[in-house]
């Protein structure tokens, strides 16, 4: 019935530190009101204010990039795994 | 997809380089011929910090010719929690020189060429047009877009590496042959939203961890071994302990490798992404008081409201007399702003005064117009007002 997100360490203060969250399948931007709905905030780290995938975040269903799909419309099917890979910059000075 | 190798083979080893590197050379894939290459490689190493001292010590160590180290910074107590290039006898040297001393010990067949410089766009293109490829370990999103550039421009592999806290992520990019870092990351995420490590800190072995994939890479791509990570995005999890990859697609539309780039010699990086946001520089022009300022606030008893906007665990480690702690988080999505008294002066500080202006351009925001905040944050405070206290 569902799918898994991977969350980074980065996201993880929104769901209490849980490295991996599910939610009910559907279309990308399914997965993400689902999860916003559990984890109020989450959904506001991955999209922008018009609704639509930040640029320095990328969002893979299994190992493709849907920037390079279907973006939002992406179908997440059950069983799919959803990662949310952000921009890192450390490399420590 | 497996590439050419990237450099000649040197013409001979020494005697004395064949016992040295006897591991190597009984490797099939690698051999006599490999271990040339690796001989004749220049390898460029920016940056030699938590990723840049593992990475200079393997590079050393497995023969390549010539390394080159840039880096301006001069060496801290608190590096040494993973930068383990240095050591505590190298406090207060310069970085560079200190790692040239660990190449020589550990190899002195290695020929090390010292850049003591800030890398930006006036001499990137001469300094990077002496290797053969470019191993990055920067700790900020301007540079790592400065290096991306000028590899695409110069047709230079760039092997990347970032780390935060236990995630870790390596990638090789290189436009000639596949994608490049813009195509994975267009844009960088506006100041103030992703913290550095040294605001949000990193294990210091996964330093190690990333270092080493990076190596791996270079030392594949030099000898054209293997299947190189070109396309590909490896994710490091050290609390979950899991490597996986994604595949990095080219973008046909990247500003700078795609079939029409918009981007087609360096530009203004620190601009691009922006040191802090327009809106906490705005706030923070004419509303910035120095550690000393609130020191005499403090000590004539203004009747101010000092708000540490840093998270629990720096607070933990050292604070600000008086302070009270509203993480920045909570500026952000506004519920700090209750807790804020309307008769008192707010003055807010954090490490560094980065996440501490952006906070100050929500409260401004919300109307309390004779809030400030203080440049240089605890930091300051410990340099200026109190050096007894521990920084971090």
């Amino acid at each position: 019935m569902s799918v898994l997100v991977r969350i980074p360490t980065i996201l993880r203060s929104y769901t209490g530190g849980a490295a991996e969250v599910t939610a009910s399948a559907g279309t990308l931007r399914d997965v993400i009101a689902a999860l916003d709905a559990d984890y109020p905030g989450l959904g506001g780290r991955i999209l922008d204010d018009g609704g639509k995938l930040r640029r320095f975040i990328n969002v893979y269903v299994g190992e493709e990039d849907v920037r390079f799909a279907q973006g939002l419309d992406t179908q997440v099917s059950e069983g799919a795994r959803v990662s949310v890979i952000p921009a890192v910059a450390g490399g420590t000075a | 997809m497996s590439l050419p190798p990237l450099v000649e083979p040197a013409d001979s080893l020494t005697v004395d380089e064949v016992r040295r590197y006897s591991r190597h050379l009984i490797i099939p894939d690698v051999g006599m011929t490999g271990q040339k290459r690796l001989k004749n490689a220049k390898v460029l190493v920016v940056g030699a910090g938590g990723l840049g001292s593992p990475a200079l010590l393997y590079l050393a160590a497995a023969g390549v010719g010539t390394l080159g180290v840039i880096d301006f910074d001069v060496v801290d107590e608190s590096n040494l929690q993973r930068q383990i290039i240095h050591g505590v006898c190298d406090v207060g040297r310069p970085k560079a020189e200190s790692a040239r001393d660990a190449i020589a010990e550990i190899n002195p067949y290695v020929t090390v060429v010292l850049h003591d410089e800030r890398l930006d766009t006036d001499n990137v293109m001469a300094i990077f047009a002496g290797y053969d490829l470019i191993v990055d370990g920067t700790d900020n999103f301007a540079t790592r877009y400065l290096v991306n550039d000028a590899c695409v421009l110069l047709g230079k592999p760039y092997v990347w590496g970032s780390i935060y806290r236990f995630d870790g992520q390596a990638s090789v990019f290189w436009a000639e042959h596949g994608p490049c870092y813009r195509c994975l990351y267009p844009e960088p995420p506006p100041p103030g939203m992703v913290p550095s490590c040294a605001e949000g800190g990193v294990l210091g072995v996964l330093c190690g961890s990333i270092g080493s994939i990076q190596v791996t890479e270079a030392i594949k791509l030099i000898t054209g071994i293997g299947e190189p990570l070109a396309g590909r995005l490896m994710i490091y999890d050290a609390l979950e302990m899991t490597y996986h990859t994604v595949r990095v697609t080219k973008d046909p539309e990247c500003a700078i490798c795609g079939e029409n780039p918009a981007i087609t010699e360096l530009i203004d990086y620190e601009e691009f992404c922006g040191v802090v946001s327009e809106e906490a520089a705005a706030a923070a022009a004419g509303s910035t008081i120095s550690a000393k300022d609130l020191a005499a606030m403090l000590d004539a008893g203004d009747d101010i409201f000092l708000v540490d906007v840093r998270e629990p665990n720096e607070y933990e480690i050292v604070s600000i007399p008086g302070a009270t702690l509203i993480p920045k988080g909570e500026f952000t999505s506004g519920a700090a702003l209750e807790r804020l008294p309307q008769d008192k002066r707010i003055v807010l500080h954090c490490k560094s005064g980065a996440r501490s202006a952006e906070a100050l351009a929500v409260v401004k925001n919300a109307g309390f117009y004779d809030a400030v905040h203080v440049g240089g944050g605890i930091l300051a405070w410990i340099n200026q007002v109190d050096p007894s206290l521990p920084a971090y």
